[in-house]
């Protein structure tokens, strides 16, 4: 194995710059994919908790007897999207209000009956790539008697949840065309090196050599470069990570917006696409090299 | 004219023909050769010498006819089984075909890594091909700086590495002064004692008559000649 890695790394240093290319080419193309992950990630970590938060207000008819809001209490919990639920009496509901107001609150003074109706705040088990189950489960307690009217800021949810399916449509897309793109640049790259070894390999062929005994070495060449490439575009996205947090804590409050790295599984996932474009452009090359 | 239906041949061709879309390389060639024979291709430049040396490790393929290598017919031989019978061949090539990029050492020892020799004991070969070839303080130096008669020392010293049954040699002294040529045929005259076949291309009749052996005679493709040249006395 020490003898495989060492006659590997000769063989790499004998085409240093064509292979600095290929692994500058793989780390950037993981870096600008990676990036645009990070901040997938965090956009999407940050609807979650907005998502989570969301809750579906079910306003009660005004002239619902205390039996029937409790009947209605149980049948809302019953919903297997129900993850929770809290009755407001409309008093309560006032002091929210006026709370809210903060010092505006002495706007309400003026009022002489309380215009709020008794409600119970449902919360549902949502999350910002599921959020569209919340519309049956406001349908479902919306037909049940005693309620007047359900409204769980279905507008601007719904934006928002398309603009992030759309930033995640965008990531898949970019994803696969900067790995089409690296697998391509990695295959020429590639195939430039077999060109620039062609005498070398031809010998190799002559004196008896396996295609294994050619092809294994080049694919593990490949694979290092790849490993490399993803390490470097990794490690570089790892230091801007740094740099941006460092400056996002100083500006905003950290409650608000947390920036995270990427998870491991989508770090070793982008790991595994460097190293799978430097096999498969290895593939590719190789297979048309030798055939010829 | 057929030199044909020997038992103990190594090498059996029958009726093979090359050509080259329209051109005929090479046509009708019936051949046996004896293992452990040493054996002379002769004839002039364009006469097909280097086409049937091609032609034996499936260096070009025959468009027509039966090549049999130990056992092996070559029309049926499958891509995955070409490494093995080229493993049977040690070639010297007319010009040298070294690896440019490795040393002396390493050019040797890619024949005995891809013969599957364990790594243990790759460098006690190795070391001992650079001793019969006398090249051994040349190791370390790459092809370009050696001179000619060095270069062919080398693949000489990779021919043999694979400790192959054949030899095939194609014009192997053609561009080396006579001092490094008789070194070189001493090599070869040296494996063949230990019991190879060895082919040699060569147009040089000198050489032939130094060193005596059969020689086949091609001219435009066609074998004219099969016949024994014994040794000329000094």
């Amino acid at each position: 194995m020490i003898y495989f890695t060492q006659k590997v790394l000769k063989d790499l240093k004998g085409n240093l710059f064509l292979n600095a290319v290929t692994v500058a080419s793989t780390a950037l193309s993981v870096l600008i994919f990676s990036a645009f992950a990070l901040f997938f990630v965090n956009v999407g970590a940050l609807a979650n908790r907005w998502v989570e938060d969301a809750r579906i207000m079910v306003y009660l008819n005004p002239d619902a007897e205390a039996e029937t809001i409790a009947r209605l209490g149980e049948a809302i919990k019953s919903i297997p999207d129900v993850r929770g639920l809290e009755f407001v009496p409309r008093e309560a509901a006032l002091q929210r209000f006026r709370a809210q107001l903060g010092s505006q609150g002495s706007l309400l003074d003026g009022i002489a009956e309380n215009p709020l109706p008794d409600a119970y705040e449902v919360l549902v088990k949502v999350r910002s790539w599921s959020w569209d189950r919340i519309g049956p489960v406001a349908g479902k307690i919306g037909a049940m008697d005693g309620v007047d009217e359900v409204e769980y800021g279905q507008e601007w949810m719904g934006r928002f949840v398309n603009i992030l399916n759309l930033l995640r449509l965008t990531l898949y897309g970019m994803g696969g065309l900067f790995f089409m793109g690296t697998v391509f640049f990695v295959a020429n790259t590639i195939r430039l090196v077999l060109y620039s070894r062609r005498e070398e390999i031809e010998i190799m062929r002559l004196v008896g050599a396996s295609e294994n005994f050619i092809k294994y070495p080049i694919y593990a060449q490949s694979l290092f470069l790849g490993m490399i490439g993803g390490i470097l575009g990794l490690g570089i996205l790892f230091q801007l990570y740094r740099l941006l947090e460092a400056n996002v804590a100083n500006t905003m409050s950290s409650s608000f917006f947390e920036i995270r790295f990427l998870p491991v599984e989508i770090a070793a996932a982008v790991f595994s696409g460097s190293l799978l474009v430097g096999w498969l452009g290895c593939y590719i090359s190789l297979r048309k090299f030798l055939r010829s | 004219m057929t030199a044909y239906g020997s038992q103990s041949a190594i090498i059996q061709m029958y009726r093979v023909a090359k050509r080259y879309g329209a051109k005929s390389a090479l046509t009708d060639i019936s051949l046996d050769i004896a293992d452990n024979e040493f054996l002379f291709l002769s004839g002039p430049s364009g006469a097909g010498k280097t086409t049937l040396l091609k032609l034996l490790y499936l260096g070009e393929t025959a468009s027509e006819g039966q090549i049999i290598v130990d056992g092996l017919n070559l029309s049926r031989i499958s891509r995955k089984r070409v490494p093995f019978l080229r493993r049977k061949f040690g070639i010297i090539f007319q010009d040298y075909k070294l690896i440019p990029t490795k040393n002396v050492y390493d050019n040797i020892a890619l024949v005995v890594e891809a013969v599957g020799v364990e790594r243990r004991s790759i460098k006690k070969m190795v070391n001992s091909l650079l001793r019969t070839v006398q090249m051994e303080d040349r190791s370390r130096a790459f092809p370009p700086s050696l001179s000619g008669g060095e270069q062919q020392r080398v693949a000489v010293a990779r021919a043999i590495a694979g400790n192959p049954k054949i030899i095939v040699a194609d014009e192997p002294t053609g561009s080396l002064d006579a001092d490094s040529a008789r070194v070189i045929m001493g090599l070869l005259k040296l494996y063949h004692r230990r019991g190879a076949t060895v082919i040699i291309a060569t147009h040089d009749t000198a050489l032939i008559r130094q060193t005596g052996g059969r020689v086949i005679l091609l001219n435009d493709g066609y074998l004219e000649v099969s016949t024994v040249i014994p040794k000329l006395r000094p």
